[in-house]
């Protein structure tokens, strides 16, 4: 079993904790992980992004130009990274501002709509957790329970109590995820 | 089992100074390796381990600092990124020229001038063939992944301390910022003073009646002095070339093509030869561990089973001149790497492989 992630966005979505929670979900799960960011000036406030593997095996490059799944969360990343899916290979995005919705027929195709899910919710920072539970929906990887110790482990203990609410963010993302093109083979 | 825990390279760097028991850390802030002296503020080892931590005015300071303590027989450090690891250079020269140990860590960003903050490995030919003025050399490792990060505090500083000899650890933008699973060591205790006199009696810990006094310099007015000094460190490199060579072969048993590479690079490779050998093509690879110094005996071997070797790097090709050094001619080595701050992907190690040696 192997992995290969990209979440995309903008700076401020929590595309890098994503990242992380999922990494260290993986960890929690014995797998071989990585995670690697976009670092800089690009992360304050332009477009942000991480790659994540989740790995039986030990991981090789952490650097990719090619992805299993890709997480889109705003147009610039869906225009820069739907290129670099895998045919038959994976892409979710939030609809959210989208205007040139997804045009590849060799991938499996979901949307997410996130950021107006975390409006409804009053809370705009559960907005990638919302993310990650459609993820964890269509690429069951990774148990709840290791995607719990994993929250735990990520979030410094002071935060521990908004737990709950990320969990509950998880399980609404599993809900509203919706299918647009799927069981694309390769 | 010990705790297994998810960190980037940087913090690693930082978590294992910590555990294996260092003095001191001198440094100034730079992206990308910033997250060292972060990393160890905010864990405040003074009121553990009784380590100093402090944020230098410069570079120029830092580095002035590690020889202060290294002079005392401490085990201290310093780190930064490429422009700021230029500022250090005398620094460097003059701790190899009075045979101090210490250990700097370089997370190497694009050059030259101030660069890029993105990856590079353009920083090779300083590390290994001076930087500083005079015939001296770094212990360099270079390492591939945030466990070697953390590993190689330990083993930086205890070839340091063995041949008197600043040590580098060559790292870059990625393996820096990466996060990976670590397993730390065991906290260990800092050298008592005891310790230091007993084993290290280089070490300035003050004069003692009745004791000789010792002096640390690298100054030598007489010349034949001098030229007898430089005979002594020539002997100590040739000992540290003949024992302390480290590498990593991987596939390399039936390998028909081989990848020289280190540190991301070197996992950008290891990628490359899944794809390679998809292909069809018996790619394997060689990772110098070591880059001084450099396994030179392994790439001879080597160059007797294989058709030909691409030297991949992160810069305009520096290392590719010590593989063709180590071959000598015997068979094509080549130069593949993106620069200046950008990465070179998996197939693109591929696709110079096929053009540059299999021919097509």
């Amino acid at each position: 079993m192997k992995e290969e992630i990209i979440i995309a966005g903008f700076g401020g979505q929590g595309v890098l904790s994503m990242g992380k929670i999922l990494a260290y979900s993986g960890v929690m799960q014995d797998m071989e992980v990585s995670w690697m960011p976009s670092y800089g000036p690009e992360m304050r406030g332009g477009t942000a992004n991480v790659t994540v593997i989740l790995s039986k095996e030990r991981i090789s490059s952490p650097i990719l130009h090619e992805f299993d799944t890709a997480i889109i969360l705003n147009q610039q990343s869906l225009d820069k990274f739907e290129s670099q899916v895998k045919p038959g290979g994976t892409l979710i995005y939030d609809g959210n501002g989208i205007t040139h919705h997804p045009s590849r027929k060799d991938i499996n195709i979901y949307r997410i709509d996130a950021t107006e899910e975390a409006a409804k919710m009053r809370s705009s920072k559960t907005f990638n957790m919302i993310v990650l539970g459609g993820y964890l929906k269509i690429k069951p990887l990774v148990e709840i329970e290791n995607v719990i110790k994993g929250l735990k482990k990520s979030l410094p203990d002071r935060h521990h109590h908004l737990i709950p609410m990320n969990q509950k963010a998880i399980e609404r993302g599993m809900g509203i995820v919706q299918t647009l093109q799927e069981k694309v083979q390769a | 089992m010990r705790e297994l825990k998810l960190m980037k390279g940087n913090e690693a760097i930082a978590e294992a100074a910590i555990r294996c028991g260092v003095d001191g850390y001198f440094g100034y802030p730079i992206t990308p390796q910033s997250e060292i002296m972060e990393t160890l503020m905010a864990e405040a080892p003074w009121n553990t381990t009784g380590m100093v931590v402090l944020q230098a005015e410069s570079e120029i300071a830092s580095i002035n600092m590690v020889y202060g303590g290294a002079g005392c027989g401490k085990r201290v450090m310093t780190s930064s990124s490429s422009p700021g690891i230029s500022l250090m250079q005398e620094g460097l020269t003059y701790l190899a020229g009075s045979e101090l140990p210490c250990v700097v860590v370089n997370v190497v960003r694009g050059g030259p001038g101030l660069g890029t903050i993105q990856p590079a490995q353009s920083d090779y030919f300083q590390t290994v063939k001076g930087g500083g003025h005079g015939d001296y050399k770094l212990i360099t490792l270079a390492p591939a992944s945030v466990q070697e990060m953390a590993d190689f505090v330990e083993v930086a500083f205890d070839l340091a301390f063995k041949y008197r000899n600043p040590a580098m650890i060559l790292s870059d933008g990625v393996i820096g910022q990466m996060m990976e699973k670590v397993e730390l060591g065991e906290q260990k205790p800092r050298w008592t003073m005891e310790y230091i006199e007993k084993n290290h009696p280089w070490a300035t810990t003050g004069k003692k009646k009745g004791k000789e006094r010792r002096v640390i310099t690298s100054v030598q007015l007489e010349s034949s002095a001098q030229e007898e000094f430089n005979h002594k460190l020539q002997a100590k490199y040739r000992q540290i070339e003949k024992d302390e060579v480290l590498y990593e072969k991987i596939m390399c048993d039936d390998a028909e093509y081989l990848f020289v590479a280190y540190g991301s690079s070197a996992r950008i490779c290891q990628k490359a030869i899944e794809l390679a050998r998809n292909k069809g093509i018996k790619a394997g690879m060689l990772r110098p561990i070591t880059l001084y110094p450099f396994p030179i005996q392994q790439l001879q071997e080597l160059a007797k089973q294989v058709k030909g070797m691409l030297s991949v790097e992160m810069s305009a090709g520096q290392m590719v001149e010590d593989v063709r050094l180590a071959v000598n001619g015997k068979i094509p080595v080549e130069h593949y790497g993106r620069f200046g701050g950008s990465v070179h992907s998996p197939s693109e190690v591929v696709e110079a492989l096929e053009q540059k040696l299999i021919g097509g």
